[in-house]
């Protein structure tokens, strides 16, 4: 069968397990069904469909299904016909055109090389899946099944047929999702002089998520002589073109311009004080990190901070680490895979991009979703959280994985306000020489005169208006375009080159092309020249039909901008075409103070430099901090603690995220020490990630992260300081110290900015007052400087009537440097007879905690970060644990004092014993609260009785007590205030109630 | 005092594990260890002529889009030295007709599996006999194993090791044989060199997670009949320090990691071979 499509000969080739061999993908997807929509179906097979568009002979056909397509042991094939199937329903799914389809990228490469050069042209490999099931199922299960689980409608399609009573041929005429555009570079005018409503108009149909201020602005603009002229002479009339505003809408995106964080704001506190505040970025983070390093003095080991696409500092004299984190929520919202995926890879791109480029070590990953087994009805475009929850871990293990960076770090944190929307928080750590070719390599310089280049993917039309879609909230026109899915291989490929050409200096700066696509990444490298000119028409496409504003804005993935000195360029060509790498060069850097676009011969943006980057007038906006009124709560003591104990663990934010970290890799590249999973069997949760970066060094890099959303319901102060607190103890408690660690912040915030949307965005603003003030405190005390950080604003979800607004929520991360990594410790307990010490004072600080959550209460009790002790004594810990007196350290965070030592103990897999009349408390009349407050800055230690003397010699003037001991009898035991045996579990019984709730 | 030892560690395409690869390679004494890009041999810039020493390293070459290195067999079946020399896979042959060693570890391993280099019956190299397929999880893992090793095989690599702790980290690393005939000849012939096992490395076994992906017979690495190609699905790369080991801080190991007894074998071999 052939079918004729204009003249591109169509075919496919399917490819199924024979009879007989497992399909473990296909038993994984029956279990899915089964488990998240219900459906008892028996049986789903597989089988991977490539349609294959090219003038190709059965001989052809059969070669390639024979030879890369197939793998000739456990698998069949046809072509041109279905393999025949013994099922009820056949969903076959595919993706809709113009989505990134890497799989058929691949096959494309993969028949090209079989077929030899000249045949290469015109070659096109789409491909879908097949799901054969059996079952007893209605069509409209099987409806249900493809749109619950199988595909997802934004950038997928799918076909239902009978399997049993159909015509073979039926159905089968090959669909080919290629984008049809015709080729239209046009560009439009468009009139500014325009009332505000029209401004208003103009600014939410086309995406631009610019207000009616900076409309005008733009209008204002225009209307000067002086630019008037300079655009005649460029050949442009006084209107604004299509390009021109898309170009500025991206760059003063709130995305790309943190807009609110830059804002001037008027903050009033609960006694009515007022005080104006002139950007919260530069007084309180900035700030911050100013004064820190200038008490470092001579000693600052901070190189690039808020400058670059991520902050830099030293690791030691030869080398240099990189560090940032970013979200990635909107897309993730609408596709989690994609979305995840994309934002993995995403981040990968800034430190790879800073300075003269990064090599990638490491990645962390924070999710917060909505409980997986929520179980009320869904409002419209939303996914269940447990579908963004497979879906998201699903797309940073590819991410990840393939790219080759270990995942080392993250947590998942849960909350039914993420509902409508998911954060998805990915970072990446690099490490560089401290010079190339004797140059600093944090660095970034331009000259007039070198080359604009482009590497990596082609554009396409996905991607486009991320960075002003991800400014909005989620609503009923979000863009699909929007959603992108990344390609780790083309990346790596990239990176690879890269890399290759940084050493033999072949470039003299880059940067990624992320939110903004061109325009942002050479519109921010032509500030370090001082303008550029390029021309779009020479950028490479996926597929014809590009209008030149959509080239500049596409946010297609997989690209880096480069300044490459014109002497440099015939090198830097000729190896990417050796690494099998796409590099164009665009245009060049100037000094003509103008971001200068052509297509063609046609210019089609002229815009300042300096109104661009510079023009964007500031907000003003309103905070009024009100303290919520909240009750304490109200509930008895519980008579069995160990049933408590175990309703804890069980809670979703306590419990083991195993099933996901084990689906990352988290030792590629050989330089694990510390990894997510520790203790007896591997399955203890890690504070703290510890990596050697340099296989021939001990030194060692240590990596956490704090978070606690929760808190924030009361203070948001209190919970930026305790996110703050989390990080840094997590640091402490494997070994890290405060004498070389600095800090990421990464807000994500409901819309804050007061409207009929937001009516209470005043007090939303003034949370964010709040946890920046937190921010410039904490890390002034514990001496850790922010080095970078983002800001996602507009995390609220609003359809119809229904408005759903994330709690704020702030990530700190924290990079460090260890000494030796042999010093490291971990948090399981050790050996039966170790002492088992509680350092930190625990205070009735139960607000905001799991235990409260139990009961429904938020409380008013918030933990409180005592800054000057906290700082005191994690030196001393620090101190005893490089001095190798302590055999297990661990955080307590969710589910307190409790929680930290059943950790300890199941992970160890031993017993321990323990007197509550001997935990360092104040205020404390009830056992529950004693187990269960969250105060911030306490650990669990234990310690080899033959160190004891040395471990309380170094912890001497800090809060610490001896409690108990480490038994080898594998009991939890915890003897009450008034000596009564209170708790009594088995540590088996105590794992099974952790492991449990996620294990699938 | 032997020759010099020359090994080429292969990257690119999705490759990432190579640079931990080629530091085994330095600390097990090779001379000279070359991180060298499939693109530089296709280029003609490097030839593995020039070296006794073949590491494929792990990675997802292409994505494993095709299944995993289906598509880097293909570019080494078609893929021609400066697009009309010779095939990448001729400079294969000939590398291992001169008797050099090759070792693939996890997509390295699938890579071998794939073209037929093992196991290569009757020194047909090019013969596929076996697969690596989809864990039967359906999903990648992370997760250390212990492998018992066969003292009767004629795997060079494996000399005097009798036990080994190492990470699995992959998504398809169930070895398949096409037939019971297959896996016999397998059996017999020594070519099974490491298996999936209990703690005390002794017995092979089916239960998971202990074998993480159900393959048949609990096998996680074969060699070729003369023990000079050796590929396993377990990392011995990454595990070269005892800070390596999951438990280095509650247990009491040796400074050296156990995978490097194996680039140890590599290297000593060849020097005494060529000696």
């Amino acid at each position: 069968m052939e079918t004729e499509k204009g003249k591109i000969m169509v075919h496919r080739i399917e490819v199924g397990f024979r009879e007989g061999v497992r399909d473990a993908i296909g038993e994984k997807t029956r279990d899915r069904i089964a488990d998240n929509l219900g459906i008892p179906v028996v049986s789903v097979r597989t089988a991977e469909v490539y349609t294959v568009e090219g003038d190709l002979s059965p001989a052809d056909l059969d070669a390639a299904a024979r030879g890369p397509l197939s793998d000739p042991i456990i698998q069949e094939f046809s072509f041109d016909r279905p393999l025949s199937s013994d099922c009820d329903w056949i969903i076959e799914v595919g993706f809709r055109p113009g989505v990134t389809d890497n799989v058929g990228r691949t096959a494309g490469e993969a028949l090209a090389l079989l077929y030899g050069t000249p045949r290469r042209k015109d070659l096109r490999v789409y491909t879908s899946r097949k799901y054969m099931l059996g079952g007893s199922l209605t069509r409209s299960d099987a409806e249900k099944i493809a749109s619950g689980i199988l595909a997802n409608d934004l950038i997928q399609r799918y076909e239902i047929r009978e399997g049993r009573s159909r015509d073979p041929r039926e159905g089968e005429s090959p669909y080919v999702p290629k984008v049809h555009i015709q080729d239209d570079p046009s560009v439009e005018v468009i009139d500014l002089d325009v009332s505000d409503e029209v401004l208003q108009n103009i600014s939410a149909t086309r995406v631009l998520a610019l207000t009616v201020e900076e409309m005008r602005g733009i209008r204002g603009y225009l209307k000067d002589p002086a630019v008037r002229e300079e655009r005649r002479k460029a050949g442009l009339g006084p209107g604004i073109t299509d390009v021109e505003l898309e170009c500025l809408a991206q760059t003063w995106s709130e995305h790309c311009k943190h807009k609110i964080f830059n804002s001037l704001i008027t903050y009033e506190d609960e006694k009515g004080n007022r005080e104006v505040i002139d950007s919260l970025f530069k007084t309180c983070i900035k700030g911050a990190t100013r004064e820190i390093r200038e008490a470092m003095g001579e000693k600052d080991w901070c190189l690039s901070v808020f400058v670059d696409n991520a902050g830099v500092i030293r690791f030691n004299d030869r080398f240099n680490l990189v560090f940032k984190v970013e979200t990635h929520n909107s897309p993730s919202a609408l596709d989690p895979y994609g979305g995840a995926l994309t934002g993995i890879v995403g981040v990968n791109r800034d430190p790879f991009g800073t300075g003269k480029g990064a090599k990638l070590i490491f990645n962390t990953d924070v999710f917060c979703f909505a409980s997986p087994y929520y179980d009320r009805p869904l409002p419209p475009r939303i996914l269940h959280p447990r579908r963004i929850y497979e879906g998201v871990r699903e797309g940073v293990e590819h991410g990840g994985n393939k790219s080759g960076i270990p995942t080392v770090n993250g947590s998942i944190v849960f909350d039914d306000r993420f509902l409508g929307k998911p954060l998805v928080y990915c970072g990446t750590g690099g490490i560089m020489p401290a010079r190339i070719l004797g140059e600093p390599s944090h660095f970034k310089e331009i000259r007039p005169g070198d080359l604009v280049v482009m590497t990596g993917g082609r554009i396409g039309k996905d991607g486009i208006h991320g960075a002003t879609f991800s400014s909005e909230e989620l609503h009923e026109d979000s863009p699909v375009t929007a959603v992108q899915i990344g390609d780790p291989i083309t990346q790596k490929k990239m990176t690879d080159f890269l890399l290759l050409a940084r050493d033999r200096g072949l470039y003299r700066a880059i940067t990624d092309n992320g939110a903004g696509g061109l325009s942002s990444s050479v519109g921010e490298m032509a500030t370090l020249s001082g303008g550029c000119e390029m021309d779009l028409k020479k950028a490479p496409l996926k597929y014809p039909g590009l209008k030149p504003w959509e080239i500049l804005i596409s946010e297609a993935q997989e690209r880096m901008s480069l300044a490459v000195p014109p002497e440099r360029i015939d090198a830097f060509l000729e190896l990417a075409r050796e690494m099998d790498v796409e590099a164009t060069v665009l245009g060049r850097f100037t000094a003509s103070g103008k971001f200068h676009v052509l297509y063609g011969e046609k210019t089609v943006a002229c815009i300042d430099m300096e109104f661009l980057h510079g023009g964007v007038p500031q907000m003003r906006l309103e905070a009024k901090w009100i303290p919520p009124s909240l009750e304490e709560g109200e509930f008895p003591e519980p008579e069995d603690l160990g049933a408590a104990l175990k309703t804890i663990l069980a809670r979703l934010n306590v419990c083991s995220k195993e099933s996901v970290v084990r689906q990352y890799d988290h030792e590629v590249q050989g330089g694990s020490v510390l990894k997510p999973l520790v203790g007896a069997r591997n399955d203890g949760p890690g504070d703290a990630a510890v990596i050697r970066p340099l296989l021939d060094s001990m030194e060692g890099v240590v990596v956490a992260h704090g978070i606690c959303p929760r808190y924030g319901d009361i203070d948001t102060y209190h919970m930026a300081a305790a996110a703050i607190d989390e990080a840094v103890r997590n640091a402490v408690s494997v070994g890290g110290s405060l004498d070389h660690l600095a800090g990421l912040d990464n807000f994500c915030w409901c819309d804050p900015v007061e409207s009929e949307k937001t009516p209470d965005g005043r007090y939303k603003l003034a949370q964010l007052v709040r946890a920046n003030r937190a921010l410039y405190d904490y890390t002034r005390i514990l001496g850790v400087p922010c080095i970078s950080g983002k800001d996602s604003m507009k995390n609220d979800y609003i359809i119809g009537d229904t408005k759903i607004s994330i709690p704020p929520t702030l990530l700190f991360s924290v990079i460090g440097r260890i000494a030796d990594v042999r010093t490291a410790v971990t948090m399981d307990a050790k050996k039966d007879g170790d002492l088992v010490y509680a350092v930190g004072i625990t205070k009735p600080e139960l607000g905001g905690s799991e235990w409260y959550a139990c009961h429904g209460i938020v409380g008013k009790s918030v933990p409180v970060v005592d800054g000057p002790r906290a700082k005191a004594l994690y030196d001393a810990l620090s101190g005893a644990i490089r001095a190798g007196c302590v055999a297990s350290c661990h955080d307590c965070s969710d589910g307190g004092l409790a929680v930290a030592l059943a950790e300890t103990a199941f992970a160890g897999d031993l017993g321990v014993e323990v007197d509550l009349a001997r935990v360092p408390a104040e205020g404390i009349d009830r056992e529950d609260f004693l187990l269960f407050s969250e105060s911030q800055s306490r650990f669990v230690v234990t310690v080899s009785p033959a160190r004891r003397e040395d471990f309380e010699k170094a912890m001497k003037g800090h809060v610490f007590a001896s409690i108990g001991v480490v038994t080898a009898d594998r009991k939890f035991r915890v003897r009450g205030v008034g000596g009564k045996m209170r708790i009594e579990e088995g540590i088996d019984d105590l794992r099974k109630a952790w492991q449990e709730p996620l294990a699938f | 005092m032997g020759k010099k030892v020359k090994a080429i560690v292969l990257t690119g395409n999705g490759v990432n594990c190579e640079m931990e690869m080629a530091h085994a390679c330095r600390l097990a004494g090779a001379d000279t260890v070359d991180i060298v890009y499939t693109g530089e041999l296709l280029a003609g810039g490097k030839k593995l002529d020039d070296y006794h020493f073949l590491n494929l390293p792990g990675g997802f070459l292409d994505g494993d889009d095709l299944g995993s290195a289906k598509a880097g067999a293909n570019r080494f079946l078609h893929g021609r030295v400066r697009e009309k020399e010779e095939r990448l896979f001729d400079q294969l042959l000939r590398f291992i007709g001169e008797g050099k060693l090759v070792l693939g570890v996890c997509n390295g391993c699938q890579l071998m599996v794939k073209l037929g280099l093992l196991p290569a019956f009757d020194g047909n190299y090019g013969r596929q006999e076996a697969t690596l397929t989809v864990n039967d999880s359906g999903r990648f893992e992370d997760r250390w194993v212990y492998l018992r090793v066969n003292p009767r095989s004629p795997c060079v690599f494996t000399r005097g090791v009798d036990r080994l702790y190492l990470p699995v980290r992959h998504g398809e690393g169930k070895f398949v044989p096409m037939d019971e005939a297959v896996l016999d000849r397998l059996e017999k012939n020594g070519h099974i060199v490491v298996q999936y096992s209990d703690r005390n490395c002794r017995e092979a076994v089916m239960d998971y997670p202990a074998n993480p992906n159900g393959a048949i017979r609990a096998i996680a690495g074969i060699c070729d009949e003369t023990g000079r190609l050796f590929g396993l699905m377990p990392h011995p790369e990454a595990f070269l320090h005892y800070t390596n080991h999951p438990r280095w801080t509650r247990e009491a190991l040796p400074e050296e990691g156990m995978g490097l007894a194996l680039f140890r074998n590599a290297v000593e071999f060849i020097r005494g071979k060529n000696g």
